[in-house]
């Protein structure tokens, strides 16, 4: 029988490659000319598991450093309080081949990867985070905290930052130390691609504590935004009532923001630090008109619960930021079309993928929706992104090329 | 309508997957306990390669008298294609989603004749 070799793969002989997982998205990418404009993916994550050994060396205490070295940091098994099978048990092949993925040399491996994946999704300019630090915060040793953070962000714009203008990133603050938190601030803020500052959610101090005021100012003078990034932890005692993670997960990565946004806005943060911009990040969208209309119902009775307020809690919520991932797509476009109103997403909603994760969302997720004009979409995709951040283009080689193939008369 | 040769009959081992490319459109070709199934390499959910997933079966949860609970098992006889790019499982048997039927993976005709597999385009 006949057929071209090259016509036929077979998955039994391939390697995992994110370009061969994503040959798909370059597909959605070129069929909707996304090299017509800019698109900034607001979070984005890599696996620092994968160079810890690097970050370990940045750790400053001898001691700690050789701890660190000796019981390295992941994510443990079924037993763990954080096993979590976010994987669906291995269904999300990228997560268990991931770690055979062939790069070359150099650029940094964590460079190369994301990319290989930004190349594919038609993304010029991301903001990447890690991934098990999201956790961090639950490390019941502020002492590690701290010395992680300062250790991973030291190796992140040493590394990372330094080294490609596509990626940035808002950098980890240990909130459970607040003289940290502030002193990240100063020695990070005008390192290369510190783009911001970002809270991981899941902790147990209140956001309105007199400690962090100082921190709140420093930012607001560097015109840097905060970011409150959702995490979800099985530890929380009332999230151990769930016995699968589609629970732990979707009401886990939700409550933690609404939790914050709620003492963010009852204690008057945006009345305090007006032109501090914060940024709502992977909650998806829903759980947003519902707090704006909760918090306004109960506000109107009670304004003197919030002696701050000037003006109802939605009013606030509008003015701030939010990542689109992971949005609620099903069988939603009338209530996605009133959230996307609600929260005045032509200028507040910045497309996000949070690639690599399983709940990743393609730029087409934005781009397809029938409600948006195409300034709209572009806002959502990149200009808004880039307001925010005060970010200079820097665009994806692959987007560039077909560009120029287009002004050219070539096909792509 | 066109034949697209794929692989003897046979090569395809229980399990695998071969993926053809037909112009624009990539198809992937599963054996499974002796039957060849084909499909469009495109999930109706973001658009990712859903026959480069995993094939697991159908998850059954054991319930008991009275409702009680007595754990959960594979249902070996409803095998599911599993999107790679965020878990979206379709019966192998027609590419129906296995809960909302409306959305669906584009199913072609496999031929075996002469020792040799073809799909039907």
């Amino acid at each position: 029988m006949q057929n071209d070799a090259q016509n036929i793969r077979d998955l039994a002989n391939e390697e995992f490659d994110t370009r061969t997982l994503l040959r798909n998205a370059v597909d959605q990418a070129i069929a909707r000319k996304y090299e017509d404009f800019l698109i900034v993916d607001t979070d984005s994550h890599h696996y620092e598991t994968e160079a810890f050994k690097e970050i370990a060396e940045y750790i400053e205490d001898p001691v700690m450093r050789y701890e660190a070295k000796f019981q390295g940091h992941s994510r443990g098994g079924i037993t763990s309080e954080t096993g979590s099978y976010q994987e669906i048990a291995g269904r999300i092949t990228r997560y268990p081949m991931r770690k055979n993925e062939k790069v070359p040399p150099t650029p940094h491996r964590d460079i190369t990867l994301m990319e290989r994946w930004m190349d594919a999704l038609g993304v010029d300019m991301a903001v990447m985070f890690p991934t098990p630090m999201l956790n961090l915060s639950n490390c019941p040793r502020i002492q590690v905290e701290v010395a992680l953070a300062r250790a991973y962000n030291r190796w992140l714009c040493d590394h990372i930052l330094e080294k490609d203008p596509r990626i940035k990133s808002m950098l980890y603050l240990p909130f459970h130390d607040p003289e940290a938190s502030y002193e990240i601030v100063k020695e990070f803020a005008d390192r290369k691609g510190v783009i911001g500052f970002m809270v991981t959610s899941t902790h147990y101090r209140a956001n309105y504590d007199n400690a962090y005021m100082k921190t709140y100012a420093a930012l607001e003078e560097r015109n840097l935004p905060l970011g409150f990034h959702a995490a979800f932890t099985w530890t929380d005692q009332s999230l151990q009532l769930c016995n699968r993670f589609i629970g732990v997960h979707a009401l886990g990565f939700t409550w933690c923001n609404m939790l914050h946004m709620t003492n963010w806005i009852t204690n008057g943060m945006p009345e305090q630090f007006p032109k501090l911009k914060t940024i709502w990040i992977e909650s998806g969208l829903a759980w947003i008109p519902f707090l704006m209309q909760r918090l306004d119902n109960e506000f109107m009775m009670r304004t003197s619960d919030c002696g701050l307020l000037k003006r109802k809690p939605s009013e606030y919520m509008r003015e701030m930021y939010y990542t689109s991932q992971p949005m609620e797509m099903v069988d939603n476009r009338e209530a996605l079309e009133l959230t996307f109103k609600m929260i005045k997403a032509d200028t507040q909603l910045l497309y996000s993928s949070d690639y690599p994760h399983w709940d990743m969302d393609q730029p087409s997720m934005i781009y397809d929706l029938p409600f948006l004009s195409e300034q709209g979409k572009r806002n959502i995709l990149g200009n808004n992104a880039r307001r925010l951040f005060n970010l200079e283009p820097v665009y994806s080689p692959v987007k560039l090329a077909r560009r120029a193939a287009t002004k050219s008369g070539l096909t792509s | 309508m066109s034949e697209i040769p794929v692989c003897k009959a046979g090569e395809i081992p229980d399990g695998g997957t071969r993926l053809v490319q037909v112009g624009p459109v990539e198809i992937g070709v599963i054996f499974h306990k002796g039957q060849y199934f084909a499909y469009r390499n495109i999930c109706p959910h973001q658009g990712g390669p859903a026959c480069e997933g995993l094939k697991l079966p159908q998850i059954v949860e054991k319930i008991g008298d009275k409702g009680v609970h007595l754990g959960q098992d594979f249902d070996e006889n409803d095998m599911h294609i599993v999107c790679p790019w965020h878990g979206w499982e379709f019966h192998l048997s027609d590419g129906t989603h296995v809960i909302d039927k409306r959305h669906r993976l584009k199913k072609y005709e496999v031929i075996e004749r002469s020792g040799n597999i073809y799909v039907a385009v």
